[in-house]
């Protein structure tokens, strides 16, 4: 197994508290992993310390080391650099309140030169494998808000794929999606594995075990326990998994 | 009320059903092995009606688990339980099958005079309603120790099995006019062999229901 990312006794802080509890793992590439537990076990943390959005929130501290491509991503990375190769989407869709197309366009032109032709390029691209190019390709000039919420979702990925990453962090991404939104979404998941790694926090389990090759379950900041999702969902090791996919707490 | 009262709820209900289809599939093993030493064509015709009931409660359990599987997605040991619950009642149902089936052959042999006196083939009887009733409740408790004990009892009915069949044969050599009346108990003799492999089928859905491991109880 090649593991895209290595995190080695991880520890993190805010303040005092300790939200994440030596946690070592390693995430395989092109793999989706879900992260699972129940709210306020780290999950959500855990998932912003590997593209150091933590870095915005003040008081808090990492120990430990998260390797990426065989670099420690708060040593050897400029932040910059590392969230373009680590690419993230939310719970809610936050599209940028401009056209379809400059959404997209927005983060190759932060990041470099390009001209128009190509940025052309790169739009039609990664809407393409954001599955969203046939409902927008008429109304690239349209403001992004127009667009329904699984539209907007699916927009917010092309978003993070027009940079070029290679591991796509996504929190929650479809909880505030309908079914037939959320199965595009996941479908989107499925096909986007092949060309990158996908970590992907979710508080459905039936969405967990349809999309993801691994789980890990987190609880009060401790990965209790991590492996193939279809044992994880069949025939868990720790009981505590099993109390918290059956529904016994969380 | 805790996180999940009312699907737990429902798996003790499905638990009450599964008990309540085993204790009647035991009682139909019970009954037409009484009619067949008895020469009880009534009872034996009751028998083959009340199979109906038993078909009825398969169908009951089955709507029971797909209603769960489709309404509350179960995961790990509950995924389990449920599974098993169907395939258990798919063996039940074959269980209460030769229950009817024994039942004909005392309907077949209606009025006439046994070749021998009945001893091995109603102790046959007694060890396979044992193993009926005693993996329902490893059902309920999760005792594996008990599933291989129930086992254990099914190496019993085989070795009864042969010995019956031993013993026929003989007769059928000494005299070919039991031949035709043999050739029945054997069959009997042959169904209740039936049902104990098919007990210890049950057993071993048991053991994947607690473990979550595939297991061959019979080796």
């Amino acid at each position: 197994m090649n593991a895209a990312v290595s995190i080695r006794n991880l520890n993190f802080y805010y303040d005092t508290l300790r939200a994440l509890n030596n946690i070592s793992i390693d995430i395989p590439a092109n793999r989706v992993t879900a992260l699972i537990g129940p709210s306020g076990c780290g999950k959500s943390t855990f998932l912003r310390v590997l593209n150091r959005m933590n870095d915005l929130i003040d008081n808090t501290r990492v120990e430990g080391e998260v390797l990426f491509n065989g670099k420690n991503i708060y040593k050897d990375f400029d932040v910059m650099e590392l969230r373009k190769k680590i690419g993230m989407v939310f719970q809610k869709p936050n599209p940028f309140p401009m056209s379809v197309y400059n959404n997209i366009a927005y983060g190759p032109k932060l990041h470099r030169k390009a001209d128009v032709k190509e940025l052309d390029g790169i739009v039609e691209n990664s809407l393409k494998a954001a599955a969203l190019w046939n409902e927008v390709k008429d109304r690239m000039g349209n403001n992004a808000l127009g667009l329904s919420g699984g539209q907007q979702q699916r927009l917010c990925i092309a978003r993070c794929l027009a940079v070029g990453p290679e591991v796509l962090l996504m929190d929650e991404p479809t909880s505030a999606l309908d079914p037939i939104s959320t199965a595009k979404i996941e479908d989107l998941v499925k096909d986007l594995k092949e060309k990158y790694t996908i970590i992907i926090v979710t508080h459905n389990m039936q969405q967990a075990g349809r999309i993801s090759d691994y789980t890990a379950f987190f609880l009060n900041g401790e990965i209790i326990e991590h492996g193939v999702t279809e044992e994880i969902f069949h025939r868990p090791l720790d009981k505590r998994t099993e109390d918290y996919i059956t529904g016994r707490f969380g | 009320m805790g996180p999940r009262s009312h699907f737990d709820k429902d798996l003790e209900e499905l638990n009450g059903m599964l008990g309540k289809m085993g204790i009647i599939v035991e009682e139909a093993i019970g009954r037409s092995i009484r009619s067949l030493v008895e020469h009880d064509s009534s009872l034996a015709r009751e028998v083959i009606a009340d199979d109906n009931i038993i078909d009825d409660m398969e169908l009951e359990i089955e709507e029971k688990c797909i209603k769960l599987i489709a309404t509350q997605q179960p995961l790990a040991g509950d995924l389990r339980k449920i599974f098993t619950a169907l395939r258990i009642i798919t063996d039940l149902e074959r269980i209460a099958g030769h229950a009817v089936d024994i039942a004909q052959v005392t309907v077949r042999l209606d009025g006439q005079e046994y070749i021998k006196p009945l001893i091995d083939i109603p102790r046959m009887a007694v060890l396979a309603r044992e193993m009926v009733k005693d993996c329902l409740e490893v059902y309920v408790s999760s005792d594996l120790k008990l599933a291989k004990d129930i086992s254990r009892k099914d190496d019993e009915i085989d070795a009864l099995y042969k010995q019956v069949f031993r013993e026929l044969l003989v007769y059928m050599m000494e005299n070919p006019k039991t031949i035709s009346q043999a050739t029945q108990f054997l069959m009997v003799s042959r169904f209740l062999e039936r049902i104990g492999d098919h007990a210890t089928n049950i057993c071993e859905w048991m053991v994947y229901a607690v473990t979550g491991t595939r297991t061959d109880l019979n080796k």
